[in-house]
Formats: structure tokens, C-alpha cells, sequence
């Protein structure tokens, strides 16, 4: 399949399991380099890169560990290259160190974590438990990588194809969000050429000083106002990353009184709830941030002038819902709904979330006109039995 | 008038944060003589550690690389795949190679990356004042081992050289100290012999060097290298360990 593929118009549409697609998307994107170790339920990766780096002149290495991989995914960019590894939770967390030199020497990479149920050893169901560690720095120190939940194969590819040059750009290491059921659904995808923004020439890279200073890469600074101005100098790239990297998508959020939140797999699982709730007449609507760090916290507040609650569904014990409580800053209520360990919340779940949520909110509401609203849902969620 | 003696190109001339007496700036010196005289200078790639040595990027006059710790040949894998006509070579002490980077040492040789390793053993925790290492020497007092290395508790020493030298991918590794001129003469040409296997792409080499620490070990720095020829020369034995076809060295 790889060796076919790389004849076909970069328009053609193929039907491809979403890991393969990454893969696929990651050369297309520019790199040259993977260093991975195997874990379920991301294995496509590696196999695919294996068999598909070595046709276009790349390097496929197994790594000893997933420590291993990391630092040689850290020594390939400070030559230069466009690297990438990719792993499943357990995995992930073992190359938390590494991130942090990777984040602190500014070299940039791409990490795909197809997150698996936890803690521990945990499951290989999908999962969306890594949220925290991926968002809000994982590692030691105060870094953070740039962080997407794509929800679809395309959407997937397309954000990892464009992942080298936003790591290039920005000279931070960039994680592609996903979970097993993303890494394993076969969709139909498109490859579209990317375009490139205008990047700097690597100066700093470590390629031997031919003719020039030596380049030095390294994260130690032993003089704390030395080592305070790097972590300024850090957070001021973050903010402008803050200003220029949001993305989110919403459904039939116009006129929506009950914003529902999720990101990733749940988002598909929660658009179909919006549709159902739609057809008992709940004004709901779907909120989809793609990109979780940084986070649409400011789009996401002014959501909170509109609807009269948020439901944030996330394929864990609630993780990203307090990022979406911080961007409502108590102007609504937040409530929760999730599973965790590899079960999938199902639509019909969702909407009988909802519908609680509708149930206890109203009365509080002196608002005669959604209160119709909500008692019509209600009517029907009764009807089916009630939630558990 | 010539000039007989002078600085090597590949070292800067920043001063050393060594101790007085430690070895690990002779270890420089030699190192810095051998890029120079295989003129690889400017395409040579070093990765330094965790430990003493971790300022080592500030001393060598190339590009340079801090790895975490003990994941220096996991560095320098990635450097050595992406640019395999560069110069790659890592910088490790004990506690790094033979304790935290274990996995990373025994795989990059396995897999024959082709790099060239030099470690750093001084039989102890240097950086961190003076812990026990893998490399320890039984019955050796260290702070943490205060009443000498107990094998009936705390294992035996590692010997790198002979360890590695079982494995396929490694193609040449050799032990050597700097406690005398004829030893130190002995360790560059194990050094050149260490570079030209890997300018050769024969796979993956290692030099050890029995190390000085005279700060952590409590001698001077005179006694230090007494200690090194009575003591860990007998534990660790000099030689060449695995040598190339063809390549063995008259020494
Ligand atoms: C992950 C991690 N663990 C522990 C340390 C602390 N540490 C710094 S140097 C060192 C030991 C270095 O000893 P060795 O490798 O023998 O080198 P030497 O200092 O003797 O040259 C340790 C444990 C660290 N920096 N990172
Ligand atoms: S502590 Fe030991 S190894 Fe480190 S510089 Fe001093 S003498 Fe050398």
C-alpha cells in the first residue's frame, strides 16, 4: 500500500486507518527521521513508517525504550532534522523528560500519543485520561508543547502534515492528541499539500562548525536570573502561540442555549447527541476546541454570554472541563459528563446528561421561554428512563 | 622561533571547572588532539552528560550537544542518522553509561551506531559528591557506602569493556588511564584508533579511561593515580578489548 501511494495525486482520496493516515501525513509534512518503540494502539505508526521512510530517502529506527526515543528524536532535531515519534499513554509518559530538554533547548518535533485508558499499565480502549499531562507541560518545569485533538482521519492528517512547519516556525515540539478509536477507524482521507510558511534557516543546528562559532544546545543555566530569563523568554513565545494558534470548530452553536464540549472522538459521539437533542427540540450546540493547547479559552467565554449551561463529555474523570470552567469564570455552570477506562459515552448517554442538566437548571431559570424548551426535552428524557 | 606546544584547535579557552588533580582534563586534552590531527574539527558533533563533564560544551572548540542523563548515545544516535558524514561522540561518566544510561549503552552498541563513546570511569558519583557508582570498587568507601561497598548487599561492579565487548555491534573498544606519560600516549592512540573505526563505518567504538577523582575519593592527587594503577587497574585491566580486523593496534 505505501509503495502505491506514493505515485497517487496528493488529491486522491484513500481509505485509510487514521494511524496510517499520520503517518502517511508526517512524510508528506517533511519528515525524514521517526524513532519509535511499539505499544497498542499505535503500532500502524511504526510499521508504516518503516516500510515507507527508507522509499523516500528517511530513517526508521526502533528504539530501545520509549526514554530512547525520545532523546533520539532530541538528537535529530538539533541536527536539524524533521522528526517525529509517536507512542500510547504508559509510552508518553515515559518520555516526559525528554519533552522537557526538547521544550527548554527550543528544538522542534512532532509526538503523536493515540491515548489508551490508565493510570498504569491501564487498557488499550481508547481514552482521552492524558489530557493534563499533554496540555499542561507533562514533564518537569514550566514549558508547554503545542498541543491538537484532531476528530476525524482528515483532520488528523491534515494537522500532522502541517505540524513540522508550525514546530519549525515556532521551535517547539508539537503533539498530535489522539485516542485508539482515531488511530484504528479506517476513513477516507485526502492528502493536500501543505503550505509552507517562511521559515528561518536552522542556524543553531548542532551540523559541525564548518566555517562558523560552534552551536551549542543545551537547557543547563545555573544563574537563576539567567535561567528566569529563559523561562520569560519562553512564556512570551507561549503567548504568542496563545494569539496565533487557537482553533476550534462548533455545530449548530448559533442559536444554541446548551453548549455541549468535547474534543477529539468524543466531539463526533457528541455532535450526533446535538442532533438528537435537536430532534426533541433542545436548543443544543456543539463547542470542538482543536487546539488544546492553547486552548480557546476567550471564544469559549463569549459561547458563555449565549448559552444558559455547558456540558463538557470527555473520555475521562473530567480533565479538559476545568479549562472550560476557567474560560466561563463561573458565568454559567460547567457540568460534566464522562467514562473512562476505554468506554465510549454513547449519543443517547450524552443526551440523557443533558437533559438532567435541563431538568435541574430550569427551575432556577425564571426564564418562561426555555423553560418550555427544557420541560419538552425533559418530557422525552423522562420517557426513556431516566438517566443512571 | 617554533612553537612546540600549544593549545589544541578543538579546545576553547575557557578554564576548566575541574578540580585540581582530576583527569578529566587530560581526557580533554587528548581528545581535542585527535580531532585535530584527523581534521574533523568542524564536522564533529559531541554530546556531553549528566555529571562533572557536563560543561565539557564550553571546552570543545565544536558543535555541541547536553543530553540528559545518561542518554548521550540515544543523542548521538539521532545526530549520527541524520548526518552519518559528521563526527558523533559522546562523553559519559559512570553513574550516566553504566547505571541510569544502561539500556542506551548496550543497545547503541548492539546496533553498531556508528559513534564513538568515551567514558568517563572515576568509581564514583563525582558531580553529586561523591555517591557510590556501578563502578565502584568493593570494599571502597563513598558516601554512600560508608563502611566500604558491601557485595553482599550492594552487587558487584560493572565491567563496561568486557561487557560490551560480547556484543556483535561493537567493533572496537579498549580501556585506558592517564597516570603516566606512556599511559597517557597509550590513551590517545586508543582514542585515534576509536575515531578511525568510526570515520571507517566499521560500528560502534568505546574508549574507557580509569579516571582520577581525588576530591571524592579523599587523596591527593598523587595518590589518586597510585590508586588507579594498584586498585582499579586490577579490577578494570587495561587493554584493548575488541579491535577491528586489521586494525589492531602495536601496543
Ligand atoms: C534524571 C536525573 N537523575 C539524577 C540526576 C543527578 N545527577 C547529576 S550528576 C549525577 C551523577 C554523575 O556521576 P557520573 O556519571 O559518575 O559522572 P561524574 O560526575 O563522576 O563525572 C547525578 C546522579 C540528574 N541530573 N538527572
Ligand atoms: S568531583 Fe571528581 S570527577 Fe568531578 S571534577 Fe572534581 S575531581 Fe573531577
Amino acid at each position: 500500500m505505501a509503495g502505491g501511494l506514493a505515485n497517487k495525486a496528493s488529491t486522491d482520496k484513500v481509505l485509510m486507518k487514521g494511524n496510517e493516515a499520520i503517518a502517511e501525513a508526517a512524510i508528506r509534512g517533511g519528515c525524514r527521521f521517526f524513532f519509535g518503540y511499539p505499544i497498542t494502539p499505535q503500532n500502524e505508526i511504526p510499521e508504516y513508517m518503516s516500510r515507507r521512510l527508507p522509499e523516500v530517502g528517511g530513517v526508521y529506527l526502533q528504539a530501545e525504550s520509549e526514554v530512547a526515543a525520545i532523546n533520539m528524536v532530541y538528537g535529530a532535531a538539533a541536527a536539524g532534522a524533521r522528526v517525529m515519534t509517536s507512542s500510547s499513554s504508559p509510552g508518553i509518559s515515559l518520555k516526559q523528560e525528554g519533552l522537557s530538554y526538547i521544550a527548554a533547548c527550543e528544538l522542534p518535533c512532532v509526538v503523536v500519543n493515540m491515548m489508551r485508558g490508565g493510570p498504569g499499565l491501564g487498557g488499550i480502549q481508547p481514552s482521552q485520561s492524558d489530557y493534563f499531562q499533554a496540555t499542561k507541560g507533562g514533564g518537569h518545569g514550566d514549558y508547554h508543547l503545542i498541543v491538537f485533538g484532531p476528530a476525524s482521519v482528515q483532520e488528523a492528517a491534515d494537522i500532522t502534515c502541517e505540524a513540522f512547519s508550525i514546530a519549525d516556525y515556532y521551535r517547539n515540539p508539537v503533539m498530535i492528541l489522539g485516542d485508539g478509536a482515531l488511530g484504528q477507524m479506517m476513513e477516507p482521507v485526502e492528502f493536500r499539500p501543505v503550505e509552507e510558511p517562511e521559515l528561518p534557516p536552522k542556524t543553531w543546528a548542532t551540523t559541525g562548525a564548518r566555517g562558523r562559532r560552534p552551536n551549542i544546545i543545551t537547557s543547563l543555566e545555573l544563574e537563576p536570573a539567567l535561567l528566569e530569563e529563559l523561562n520569560r523568554r519562553l512564556a512570551a513565545k507561549y503567548e504568542k502561540i496563545k494569539r496565533e494558534l487557537v482553533r476550534f470548530d462548533t455545530y449548530k452553536l448559533e442559536d444554541a442555549h446548551w453548549a455541549i464540549v468535547a474534543y477529539g472522538m468524543m466531539a463526533r459521539v457528541a455532535r450526533a447527541a446535538v442532533d438528537k437533542a435537536r430532534a426533541r427540540g433542545i436548543r443544543a450546540g456543539l463547542f470542538r476546541p482543536i487546539s488544546l493547547f492553547p486552548f480557546p479559552y476567550d471564544s469559549l467565554a463569549r459561547v458563555a454570554e449565549q448559552v444558559r449551561a455547558f456540558l463538557t463529555v470527555e473520555m475521562s474523570m473530567g480533565q479538559m472541563v476545568e479549562d472550560v470552567k476557567l474560560a466561563v469564570l463561573g458565568k454559567r455552570p460547567v457540568h460534566f459528563y464522562g467514562r473512562t477506562g476505554g468506554v465510549v459515552p454513547t449519543a443517547q448517554e450524552i443526551l440523557q446528561a443533558l437533559e438532567r442538566i435541563i431538568q435541574n437548571e430550569a427551575p432556577q431559570n425564571a426564564n418562561g421561554a426555555w423553560q418550555k424548551e427544557g420541560d419538552a426535552g425533559a418530557e422525552g428524557f423522562w420517557a426513556t428512563g431516566g438517566f443512571n | 622561533m617554533q612553537k612546540v606546544f600549544g593549545r589544541p584547535e578543538a579546545l576553547t579557552e575557557a578554564p576548566t571547572h575541574y578540580c585540581p588533580g582530576c583527569t578529566h582534563g587530560i581526557v580533554h586534552r587528548i581528545l581535542a588532539e585527535v580531532i585535530d590531527e584527523l581534521g574533523v574539527r568542524e564536522r564533529t558533533v559531541g554530546v556531553v552528560p549528566v555529571g562533572c563533564a557536563v560543561f565539557a560544551y564550553y571546552y570543545f572548540n565544536c558543535d555541541m550537544i547536553e543530553a540528559s542523563h545518561g542518554r548521550a548515545p540515544a543523542v548521538a544516535t539521532g545526530v549520527k542518522r541524520v548526518l552519518p558524514g559528521n563526527v558523533v561522540f559522546s562523553y559519559q561518566g559512570d553513574g550516566d553509561l553504566a547505571s541510569i544510561g544502561t539500556a542506551e549503552i548496550v543497545h547503541a552498541a548492539a546496533r553498531g551506531e556508528n559513534i564513538t563513546v568515551i567514558f568517563i570511569n572515576n568509581a564514583i558519583y563525582g558531580m553529586t559528591g561523591g555517591q557510590m557508582a556501578p563502578t565502584t570498587l568493593p570494599g571502597q568507601k563513598t558516601t554512600t557506602s560508608p563502611s566500604g561497598r558491601d557485595t553482599a548487599r550492594a552487587g558487584y561492579p560493572i565491567r563496561v569493556c568486557e561487557m560490551l565487548s560480547t556484543l556483535d555491534g561493537a567493533s572496537y573498544i579498549a580501556r585506558v588511564s592517564c597516570t603516566s606519560p606512556a599511559n597517557v600516549a597509550r590513551a590517545k592512540r586508543a582514542v585515534k584508533r576509536a575515531f578511525e573505526v568510526q570515520l571507517s563505518g566499521s560500528g560502534f567504538s568505546l574508549v574507557e579511561f580509569l579516571s582520577s577523582c581525588p576530591t571524592n575519593w579523599g587523596m591527593t592527587p598523587i595518590d589518586a593515580l597510585r590508586w588507579i594503577d594498584e586498585k582499579m587497574s586490577a579490577y578494570y585491566p587495561l587493554g584493548e578489548y575488541k579491535v577491528p580486523e586489521g586494525a589492531r593496534q602495536g601496543a
